[in-house]
């Protein structure tokens, strides 16, 4: 190469850079794919977002600045959380949530505003006088915040936070304590879930018809393992499910010493 | 001195000089800009709830600064070369027993210990914004779970949990490392460029296309049910574009994953050998160019 002329040099540039990314190419799947098991792995970006996010904000995502857009999508958002408006809220939500779909706090939060604020300030707005029209657009609110909740889960399996929110969600708006035993026992299974979860996911198997069984089991190994976890409410509603399931005099909590072998029903 | 490969005392007279012409031509002061990103965010966002505000401050800064570097890279390189034409230092170099590709090293270690300084600064102030606003919260969180002492410390680990993680710091590295690639690649652009305009405009189409190679690579790859000229085309980008998303670690990194050392290691590693090769590159073509 050393006597080519400048502009020879300068075409053969393109085949040269092009073997040198061919020699990089198997490099560049394997750091890919360690990123991938690392948790690492780009979003793809789609043309449902090309119509969310306009042509600059596309561009903008294509450059690597999904973050930061997110980021300022997301105090427009809080804007729109300040002046009510729930329908331009739930959209820059959807968006927020498409460039950004491994931040739990982003679905949290917009499932948090969805289900909560949204609902109750719809049910409690007097411009709509039907009241059936309030709560059916306040249980709409709620599957919202079920939606994002669940599409938070399908993309951070392993966090416990939106487990744990939509065990709240389907306990105190939708009045489910199957499905939202069901969700606080996948939260206390993934890593790093707080103890309460357990309790949690037993309380409300205690409150779901025909899982008392289940839910007697689970509260009885909770009190056997002691400490923090013999709350006043675990008690009680161990008290309660005693009395339910017609659990023999001797086996009952507080009587154990007369039965060491703990034996459950 | 001449026939030796590569003297460490001239190209690092040329990197001190490079350098303090780009300090003189105060480039510095994008600083300024990246502050306010970053302290006028922070106060921007005080109104949402802790962990929002630290999600938003760390997106942010981090996307401001891998914007600032990125520009300064390219910015600051495309110039060097035009600018001692112009103004004829080239010349007077070269006419000593300096050879090209010593000259262009010292160029473009000077640029990189200009991003170096700069990354080091911005680095510096979004961390003190970043532990000053977490200051900030416990102070508030004490007051707030005063009465009850075990809800207090939950909360206190908590905030602490939102704030600060060392994942950061090598994030912030690799942000560094693909400003560098980019100032490598823009001197390359530049000794086969004849107008610093032109340097930019292919620098910053690089830049754009480099973020979407990943994507070719796979379509190009994965090779169904496509035409053999859109699969030509996706292995052009492929082959001819760094892959700057492996750069982009920052994203899942502030959502809280935690930053395998493997992959930081082989993300600088390529980001090496991208700088090297660039410039082995630049060196070649640079050596027969008519000035």
């Amino acid at each position: 190469m050393g006597t080519l002329p400048f502009s020879v040099r300068r075409l053969l540039l393109l085949p040269a850079l092009a073997l040198f990314g061919a020699i990089l190419l198997p490099w560049q799947i394997r750091l890919q794919q360690c990123g991938a098991k690392a948790g690492f792995c780009a979003v793809p970006l789609t043309l449902g977002l090309r119509e969310q996010l306009g042509q600059s904000g596309f561009l903008a995502a294509l450059s690597g600045f999904r973050a930061p857009l997110a980021a300022i999508l997301w105090i427009e958002a809080h804007g729109a959380w300040e002046k009510t408006e729930w329908g331009r809220m739930a959209a820059l939500f959807d968006t927020v949530t498409t460039l950004q779909p491994r931040t739990p706090l982003y679905w949290d939060m917009a499932a948090w505003h969805m289900a909560w604020n949204a609902s109750a300030s719809t049910l409690m707005d007097t411009r709509q006088q039907s009241e059936a029209l309030r709560e059916r657009a306040a249980r709409q609110y709620v599957l919202l915040g079920r939606d994002l909740l669940e599409r938070g889960i399908r993309n951070n399996p392993q966090n416990y936070q939106l487990r744990d929110t939509l065990g709240r969600l389907a306990r105190d708006k939708e009045g489910d304590h199957a499905a939202a035993a069901d969700a606080f026992s996948g939260a206390a299974a993934c890593p790093g879930a707080p103890a309460y979860l357990k309790r949690f996911a037993a309380y409300e198997s205690s409150l779901a018809p025909g899982r008392e069984r289940e839910a007697y089991g689970k509260l009885l190994r909770l009190h056997r393992e002691g400490g923090a976890r013999n709350a006043p409410t675990l008690l009680a509603r161990l008290r309660e499910l005693e009395e339910k399931l017609r659990i023999p005099e001797d086996q009952r909590i507080g009587r154990e010493e007369a039965n060491p072998a703990g034996k459950t029903p | 001195m001449r026939g030796t490969v590569l003297s460490v005392s001239r190209v690092a007279a040329l990197t001190g000089n490079t350098f303090t012409d780009l300090v003189r031509q105060k480039v510095f002061y994008f600083l300024l800009l990246f502050a306010l990103v970053v302290i006028g965010n922070s106060a921007f966002v005080a109104k949402l709830s802790f962990q929002e505000e630290f999600q938003m401050l760390k997106d942010v800064a981090l996307g401001a600064m891998s914007v600032f570097l990125g520009l300064l890279a390219i910015l600051t390189t495309a110039m060097l070369l035009p600018r001692d034409l112009e103004e004829r230092t080239i010349f007077t170099i070269l006419s000593k027993p300096v050879p090209r590709h010593e000259y262009l090293l010292g160029k473009l270690l000077g640029v990189l210990l200009i991003l170096l300084l700069s990354a080091l600064v911005m680095g510096v102030l979004f961390l003190g914004v970043l532990l000053l606003t977490e200051q900030r919260v416990l102070t508030e969180a004490g007051f707030a779970f005063a009465g009850s002492p075990g809800e207090l410390d939950a909360a206190l680990a908590e905030v602490r949990r939102s704030a600060f993680t060392w994942d950061l710091l090598p994030a912030m590295t690799v942000i560094l490392a693909k400003s560098c690639l980019l100032a490598a690649l823009t001197l390359m652009v530049s000794t086969i460029a004849t107008s610093g305009i032109f340097t930019i405009l292919v620098s910053l189409s690089v830049y754009f296309i480099g973020h979407l190679q990943v994507t070719a690579r796979e379509y190009w790859l994965s090779g169904v049910g496509i035409s053999w000229a859109t699969r030509l085309f996706t292995a052009f980008v492929a082959l001819l574009f760094p892959d700057l998303q492996a750069f982009n670690l920052s994203d899942d990194v502030v959502a809280g994953l935690p930053l395998p050392m493997d992959l930081f290691w082989q993300t600088l590693a390529l980001g090496a050998a991208y700088i090297a090769v660039y410039y082995a590159f630049a060196a070649l073509l640079f050596q027969q160019r008519e000035l």
